[in-house]
């Protein structure tokens, strides 16, 4: 979104702007969804991450929730949930010092660069 | 092994279906799970041994621990008491690691049943039951539950008299719920064992209702 209203406007209801969009208790919705998946090893890895950097001081549930919850609500309808857990788990990171922003992107082109499945690459060679 | 047929009715130890192997084309926020962790253990931050032993402690937790922790209170009156002034306290008495959260035992009855919801994220009893199931993070159950929570129920199919009154419980991330489920007739003679069998996730988060022997 690159328009600043057009993101303003979609964190914030303009009737009711003290309620955000995650704040979705209330709302009409459809018939809940039944499917169900068992968690993949890198959705484990995404949650072991979000435990073991709270642990280590960085952030906490209220930092990770801060991020989802500025990622407003495009990213909650287009990236699955654990897509949205690294993101806010990295953001928390780098603002916490862990690493820089230059360091993730130069990591991520290398673990790129290894392979083309997420198999190939999680095995440094 | 990675290239087993998984039956697609039988459910993983988190109770959970099993899903297909993850050898799709990587996408940009595994490559991002993949050099987070990679950075978090150059820096010394971690190591590859404490995020297996993560992983291992999440995947250890499971609904089964809810069940014994059900099945107990059902049958001893005084664990039944403590759970219910303190279930945080009880639980880890029994040896659970529920962390530092606060948890909360609403108890199912004649009159009353209990359903739990998160509807600002995803919060769930998860030191106790695991990861929630997908659809506790639905949009649809976060919305609805709090305002429309018979027909949710009925969609897991579950009907409740209109005598009953139904108690819905909005979790934080500070304090979590677990339903206790009422006790099905029948199972007087049951042990612990036997009765932790019938009491399943749905059970514990209200969307269910314990099996009957």
């Amino acid at each position: 979104m690159d328009d600043p209203r057009a993101y303003h406007l979609s964190m914030f209801d303009p009737d009711n702007p003290t309620r955000r969009w995650h704040d979705m208790g209330g709302d009409a919705a459809g018939p809940v969804p039944t499917d169900q998946h068992d968690f993949s090893m890198w959705e484990k890895r995404v949650d072991a991450l979000m435990i073991i950097g709270a642990a280590n001081g960085y952030f906490t549930v209220d930092g990770l929730r801060r991020v989802l919850e500025d990622m407003g609500e495009d990213a909650f309808e287009k990236m699955t949930y654990y897509e949205r857990w690294i993101a806010s788990v990295n953001r928390n990171l780098i603002e916490g010092g862990a690493y820089t922003t230059a360091q993730l992107a130069a990591k991520m082109a290398e673990v790129s660069a290894r392979g083309d499945t997420y198999g190939d690459a999680a095995a440094p060679k | 092994m990675p290239h087993d047929h998984h039956d697609h009715d039988h459910l993983s130890p988190s109770g959970h279906p099993y899903r297909a192997d993850d050898d799709t084309s990587l996408s940009y926020w595994q490559t991002m799970e993949i050099a987070v962790r990679e950075l978090l253990v150059e820096k010394g931050v971690t190591t590859a041994a404490e995020i297996a032993a993560q992983i291992e402690t999440m995947d250890a937790r499971a609904p089964s621990n809810g069940a014994k922790v059900v099945a107990r209170a059902w049958t001893d009156p005084v664990f039944h008491a403590a759970l219910m002034e303190n279930a945080g306290d009880a639980t880890r008495n029994m040896g659970f690691d529920i962390g530092p959260l606060h948890l909360i035992a609403v108890e199912n009855t004649d009159d009353v049943h209990n359903m739990i919801v998160c509807t600002l994220c995803s919060c769930y009893p998860r030191n106790l039951l695991g990861l929630p199931p997908d659809w506790y993070k639905s949009r649809a159950y976060r919305s609805r539950t709090v305002r429309e929570p018979r027909s949710v129920l009925a969609e897991f199919g579950v009907t409740l008299p209109d005598t009953t009154k139904v108690r819905v419980h909005d979790s934080t991330a500070d304090m979590r719920y677990i339903v206790i489920p009422a006790r099905p007739q029948g199972t007087e003679n049951m042990s612990q064992t036997e009765l932790a069998d019938l009491v399943t996730r749905d059970s514990m988060i209200g969307t269910g209702v314990a099996k009957t022997p």
